[in-house]
């Protein structure tokens, strides 16, 4: 890896911020020297469309009434606020909560924000939405919004990816979904986002792109966070409810960044709230085989935002690599970026073994198989309150750690139990763990 | 600043506005051709411009490699992987121009997705570009809105800055980019991405009255062009004619001798017939 480790400025420059104003609600199109709109022409026109039905939306009591209708009567929210005790004391004794995403349907955050795009995508009169997706997981939920709001429904997903995820392909199909096999550069999620930009350009007319995650271009991060801040506002209320006061930490798994956004947001005001991100790093940071944008990546612009990247020295997008499909991007939003340069939010590498061991432990301490992803800011919980704890022995038990559980881990069972060698050697799924297939 | 302003300030500077005017001079449109640099090698590509000047083109677009092209279609994106693939470096993008510009009058522009410049340095970028002789920059991602940094080097280095305009663009859209444009307006013939079509969009001929109407002198036309007769029917109303995807398919096929003959050929399309203008050519 040619690049120096960068961002993560010290907290005093947060704490300066915050006595000069709010950090929420940041509207874009730039988070400091982040974001913006770094898009062909021919693309300007439906974002400023996009950027207008979003902020007239969000005013309208309608649109706000028919987005909580869903979240509570179709998403299942608010999602449950769930101590894990036996998990807690893996965690130097400090005690852990887990915002339940992985209850909603579909089985993580991802609904949030597809609901609330393809609803936006029908006021403005569009009847087909496209979506890149890496694992899957996204796909499967723009799938079902479009299944749901009687849209059709394009998803590109990388040709390696639909052969290994064959059952989530399957998924897409049965909610009426159309799955197109991208063969183009390196056949991965940031090929399927362009391939996606490629069907926009040519059919924005009637074609809404369901960007999955709080990346892209203007309004795409902003307005993505807006339909995940559920999860903090809901955090928040819910730990005051609980326990009567604020967490002392809050952590959650970065790819592009969606549900971390989502959670943060409710707490970036709170000064005593140390906030934690928690990249994939992969085999290990050194070995150049990670997703750590923000702990190794440089500022540069991809997918239409100025954001850190992991490029090579001519500016060519390095090939990210994580145990975890949904953290493996070589890009993260531009929100994050700025959070991480003014030094409000710390972002720290999980390693694969760190995750699934962690994956592992919430199996056996909580009765919640959680995803490859979520295991990301887990393992990072670990860590938070090991050093809160030896920060100060005597009141670790009166510590509160929140972790955002992003997404439930059904869909990781193959994975995870090719990891821990857990199938018969003669078994058919062992046989297809070997192609690396999902189960 | 005007638009009028920018354009006569650009008639005396811009190497790609000299070579637009030439050829007007001469009483026809003028021939861009594209090329990617590295593909299949540098040395072909450093050949294949020239024999592009040689046979007709009166500027040349050489694109960087890029592992991200969204712009773009099947057979260029299968070119530039193939670049990239055999270690092309964004520097030996200033040793193409050089080649090309040691050996002919042609005005060399770099087309180019952004983030290669920001990673080596708009300024560094720029001045490395001035250089090799080249003429400025084509930036299929960058709008003027995030070009802040680029307008001040293209200015400090006195090279083209080439954005473009679509049928999409709106007309406020379509004057602020005019007036950030030196040397021409590239306009994108059809909501699309580069590419051989069968026919040219009507929607070509409307953006290209429209950038005329914000006042820009000089508009090309680029996307989905591959064809002598393409070439005819955009000359009628246009300053220039953009081929891509239709070279790079005869590099591939056919080596530089391809390329070259393929240049000939389209470039018997470029005289706008006499005694009609623009407005009523069909």
């Amino acid at each position: 890896m040619a690049d120096a480790p960068s961002g993560n400025a010290d907290n005093n420059t947060a704490e300066a911020f915050l006595q000069g104003g709010s950090l929420r609600h940041a509207p874009g199109p730039y988070f400091g020297n982040y974001g913006g709109r770094w898009m062909p022409e021919s693309l300007i026109a439906a974002l400023d469309e996009l950027e207008e039905t979003f902020n007239k939306a969000k005013d309208d009591p309608e649109f706000r009434g028919q987005i909580a209708d869903l979240n509570k009567n179709y998403s299942g929210r608010p999602s449950l606020l769930t101590e894990a005790k036996r998990f807690s004391q893996h965690a130097g004794g400090v005690r852990i909560f887990l915002k339940r995403e992985d209850l909603n349907h579909t089985g993580s955050h991802k609904i949030n924000n597809v609901l609330g795009q393809a609803l936006l995508a029908k006021r403005m009169g569009k009847t087909r939405i496209i979506a890149e997706t890496g694992a899957g997981q996204h796909g499967v939920a723009s799938a079902t919004a479009a299944a749901l709001m009687g849209l059709e429904c394009v998803v590109y997903m990388g040709a390696e990816d639909c052969r290994r995820q064959a059952l989530n392909v399957a998924r897409m199909e049965l909610l009426g979904a159309k799955v197109i096999p991208v063969t183009s550069g390196s056949q991965t999620l940031k090929d399927a986002i362009n391939d996606a930009l490629r069907d926009w350009v040519a059919n924005v007319a009637n074609t809404h792109y369901l960007l999955g995650t709080a990346a892209g271009a203007h309004p795409f991060p902003a307005m993505v966070r807006y339909f995940h801040e559920v999860i903090g506002e809901e955090a928040r209320a819910q730990i005051l409810e609980q326990e009567g006061r604020l967490p002392d930490a809050v952590c959650a798994c970065i790819g592009g960044g969606s549900n971390a956004i989502g959670i943060f947001h409710g707490f970036l005001d709170d000064p005593s709230v140390k906030i934690y991100g928690f990249e994939a790093g992969g085999e290990g940071v050194q070995t150049g085989r990670h997703a750590a944008t923000i702990t190794l990546g440089k500022p540069g612009v991809l997918h239409g935002a100025r954001s850190y990247l992991m490029q090579d020295d001519d500016g060519q997008t390095i090939e990210s690599h994580s145990i975890s499909a949904g953290l493996d991007y070589p890009g993260v939003g531009p929100e994050h970026s700025y959070l991480a340069d003014i030094g409000r939010v710390s972002y720290e590498p999980i390693t694969d073994g760190e995750a699934m061991d962690a994956f592992r432990l919430l199996c056996r301490t909580e009765g919640i198989i959680p995803a490859i992803e979520s295991s990301h800011a887990l393992a990072g919980a670990i860590k938070v309150g090991q050093r809160l704890a030896a920060e100060d022995p005597a009141s670790a038990t009166e510590k509160i750690v929140i972790v955002n559980l992003s997404g439930r881990g059904d869909k990781d069972v193959a994975t995870a139990a090719e990891w821990f060698d857990l199938l018969d050697k003669n078994s058919a799924e062992s046989e297809i763990g070997k192609e690396g297939e999902q189960l | 600043m005007s638009s009028a302003e920018t354009a006569s300030q650009a008639g005396t500077a811009s190497k790609s506005a000299a070579a637009i005017d030439r050829a007007r001079s001469q009483g026809r449109s003028a021939l861009v051709g594209y090329l990617p640099a590295g593909y299949p090698s540098v040395e072909d590509t450093i050949a294949a411009g020239i024999a592009l000047a040689e046979n007709g083109a009166d500027l040349i677009e050489i694109g960087i490699p890029y592992s991200d092209p969204v712009m773009d279609g099947q057979v260029i994106q299968a070119a530039t992987t193939e670049a990239l693939a055999k270690g092309f470096h964004v520097s030996q993008v200033f040793d193409v121009v050089t080649g090309i510009t040691s050996k002919t009058d042609a005005a060399v522009l770099v087309m180019t997705y952004w983030n290669p410049v920001v990673r080596m340095g708009v300024d560094e970028f720029s001045r490395r570009l001035a250089e090799a002789g080249g003429a400025g920059l084509i930036t299929p991602d960058l709008i003027p809105d995030e070009a802040a940094e680029w307008m001040e080097a293209s200015d400090k280095y006195g090279l083209d800055r080439v954005f473009l305009v679509a049928p999409s663009s709106t007309p406020e859209r379509m004057q602020r980019t005019v007036d950030a444009s030196r040397g021409f307006v590239y306009a994108v013939s059809i909501m699309g991405v580069t590419g051989a079509r069968t026919s040219v969009s009507t929607a070509a001929k409307d953006v290209v009255a429209a950038a005329h109407g914000a006042g820009a002198e000089r508009v090309c036309v680029g996307l989905g062009v591959s064809t002598a007769d393409q070439v005819q029917e955009i000359a009628a109303y246009a300053e220039g004619v953009i081929v891509g995807t239709a070279l790079v398919a005869a590099l591939r096929d056919g080596g530089v001798d391809a390329v070259a003959a393929l240049t000939k050929d389209l470039s018997t399309g470029l005289t706008r017939e006499p005694g009609l203008t623009q407005e009523t050519e069909a």
